[in-house]
């Protein structure tokens, strides 16, 4: 190779890692501005859930939007979610004997990881989204800007009843998910596995602790907060037409998943570490 | 010429989202029950100027003053209390689609002011009957009105709360002339019942000799022209004669020809 080949080369690469670099800059200050302004989002939002005035139709209607449509699809998942785990058990179990610890692993699983989970997930698809979607077309309507001009602050007006009622609500549906989930897992047993009815209810209680179903609330909390908040944000900060807005609802289900799942490993170290 | 404060003065107002700059400079100043519309083509940073005044989005740097205040950074309780005096037409009449009517009409008297809704709904038809539309509007929703029924209730929805300054941000675009001259009419009508200080947008020039007093032609983020509306056709700035005869060829060069 000549000389001049070789400065060639060395020119090229040069630039090309000046580009990377480059590259790399834009996205990491990309990165913390997004999580700054998240953060600061979250911070002012918290901070206007304790201060008057309160919008109180508003937090009606997010109650029951968040509570009651809710119901039917965290019931029907709770309800398949329990008869799998009796099923998935007793194939398992049966191998080394242990059949008579179904009822227990099905109440603990369900209280403690399922219900939360699949409640949070299922509300991530359903409310999540829908908030995304309303606030964001809200926002790209110029609607959010005409609340301010009316002399409501916005995120009093339409993020504070939502993150309230989604951190309050969770609880509740999972409390009823857990329920749910242990009669599947009851009836399965019950009518497909041939166990006795009263034996397997005291199975059910034995072995289970208050600190069991508390874990599933408190996590159930959080990921009520998670998903309102997601949606809110990103409902908040969207741009352009329509295409900005599914942008912003994609954005706060996949994030609010991913957040959710993390966040259960959490919080299920922070409870049950040795 | 009078010497006291003008209501509203904007002095070297820039604002930049990103790299891209948008307002550079804006210079212009409303005296109080004066009417100011506001010229220039689309893109050119006239709804940021009404929004940066409002405090919906932050100038960077300049000074924003109304009643001789500065107020370009305010915020919290202060800018509640200075939003309190404003009402603003939005170009798209943003109506509230969740809530019916009356409730858009009424929402600053019910939940800023905590007016009994029974009051609010008798204050809400009246604003109706005083742009046109009858009390039968009052119970439907914002979806079922035509494009310019929404910008009448969103009009009404702007004065319910008596405002001192008012803006409208482009009130006859995507209307048909008719029913821009209607616009036209009710807006002179309402700001000198209110006896507001109105700042309006449009780039009609029909409605802009029907609503000023003055006129301010914006263009590339600084106002380049601002005179009576009198003597507009005579401005000697090529740039107005342009875009008021709109003529294509000019100082003017659309981006599209550009590239
Ligand atoms: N919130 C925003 N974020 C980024 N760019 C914006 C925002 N608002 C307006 N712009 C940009 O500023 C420019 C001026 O917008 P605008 O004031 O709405 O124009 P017009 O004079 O037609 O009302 C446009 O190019 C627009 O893309
Ligand atoms: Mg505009």
């Amino acid at each position: 190779m000549s000389q001049e080949q070789l400065i060639q080369i060395r020119d090229l690469v040069k630039t090309k890692l000046l580009k990377l670099c480059q590259l790399l800059g834009a996205a990491t200050l990309g990165f913390f501005q997004s999580t700054g302004a998240f953060a600061f989002f979250t911070i002012r939002s918290v901070s206007h859930c304790i201060r008057p005035p309160f919008y109180m139709s508003q937090f009606i209607r997010q109650f029951i939007d968040i509570g009651y449509y809710c119901l039917p699809v965290v019931g029907l998942t709770a309800l398949f979610s329990g008869m799998v785990l009796a099923l998935q058990s007793y194939s398992g179990f049966s191998r080394f004997s242990a059949e008579g610890a179904i009822a227990t692993v099905v109440v603990l699983s369900m209280t403690r990881e399922l219900g939360p989970v699949m409640a949070g997930l299922m509300v991530a698809g359903r409310i999540g989204a829908s908030i995304a979607a309303e606030l964001g077309t809200m926002r790209v309507t110029e609607q959010i800007d005409a609340l301010t001009t009316l002399s409501t602050n916005p995120i009093k007006y339409l993020v504070v009843p939502r993150i309230v009622a989604g951190t309050a609500m969770l609880p509740a549906l999972v409390l009823l998910a857990d329920i749910i989930g242990v009669f599947g897992g009851f009836l399965v047993s019950v009518y497909r596995l041939d166990f006795n009815a009263a034996n397997y209810v005291d199975q059910t209680w034995r072995y289970l602790e208050n600190m069991d179903v508390i874990s599933g609330l408190v996590k159930a909390s959080a990921f009520g907060f998670i998903v309102t908040l997601m949606g809110c944000y990103f409902g908040f900060n969207s741009k352009g037409g329509a295409q900005g807005v599914g942008a912003a609802t994609t954005n706060a289900v996949v994030s609010s998943s991913i957040l959710i799942l993390i966040s259960n490993y959490l919080l299920t170290g922070l409870f049950f570490a040795k | 010429m009078t010497n006291t404060v003008p209501k509203i003065e904007l002095k070297n107002v820039r604002k930049a989202f990103g790299g891209k700059k948008v307002l550079n400079g804006v210079d212009v100043s409303v005296e109080k029950g004066q009417s100011l519309v506001i010229i220039g083509g689309s893109g050119t940073g006239k709804s940021v100027t009404l929004k940066c005044i409002l405090g919906i989005l932050e100038a960077d740097s300049g000074s924003i003053k109304i009643d001789g205040n500065e107020t370009r950074t305010l915020q919290g309780r202060k800018r509640d209390v200075l939003l309190d005096e404003f009402g603003m037409l939005f170009q798209g009449a943003a109506l509230f689609d969740s809530l019916p009517v009356w409730k858009n009409v009424s929402f600053k008297l019910m939940q800023a002011r905590r007016m009994p809704a029974k009051e609010a709904k008798d204050i809400a038809v009246h604003k109706l009957s005083q742009v046109g539309l009858g009390a039968d509007v009052a119970d439907l929703f914002p979806a079922e009105l035509s494009g310019g029924m929404q910008k009448r209730v969103s009009l009404a929805r702007a004065i319910a709360a008596d405002p001192k300054i008012i803006f409208f941000d482009e009130p006859t675009t995507g209307l048909d002339p008719i029913m821009a001259d209607v616009i036209n009419d009710l807006i002179v009508k309402c700001v000198h019942t209110l006896g507001a200080t109105a700042v309006s947008i449009t780039h009609d020039m029909a409605s802009a000799r029907k609503i000023a007093d003055r006129i301010a032609m914006i263009y590339q983020g600084q106002i380049i022209w601002n005179g009576k509306k009198e003597d507009i056709d005579h401005s000697g700035n090529e740039y107005v004669d342009q875009f008021i005869n709109g003529r294509a060829e000019g100082p003017i060069q659309m981006q599209v020809l550009k590239h």
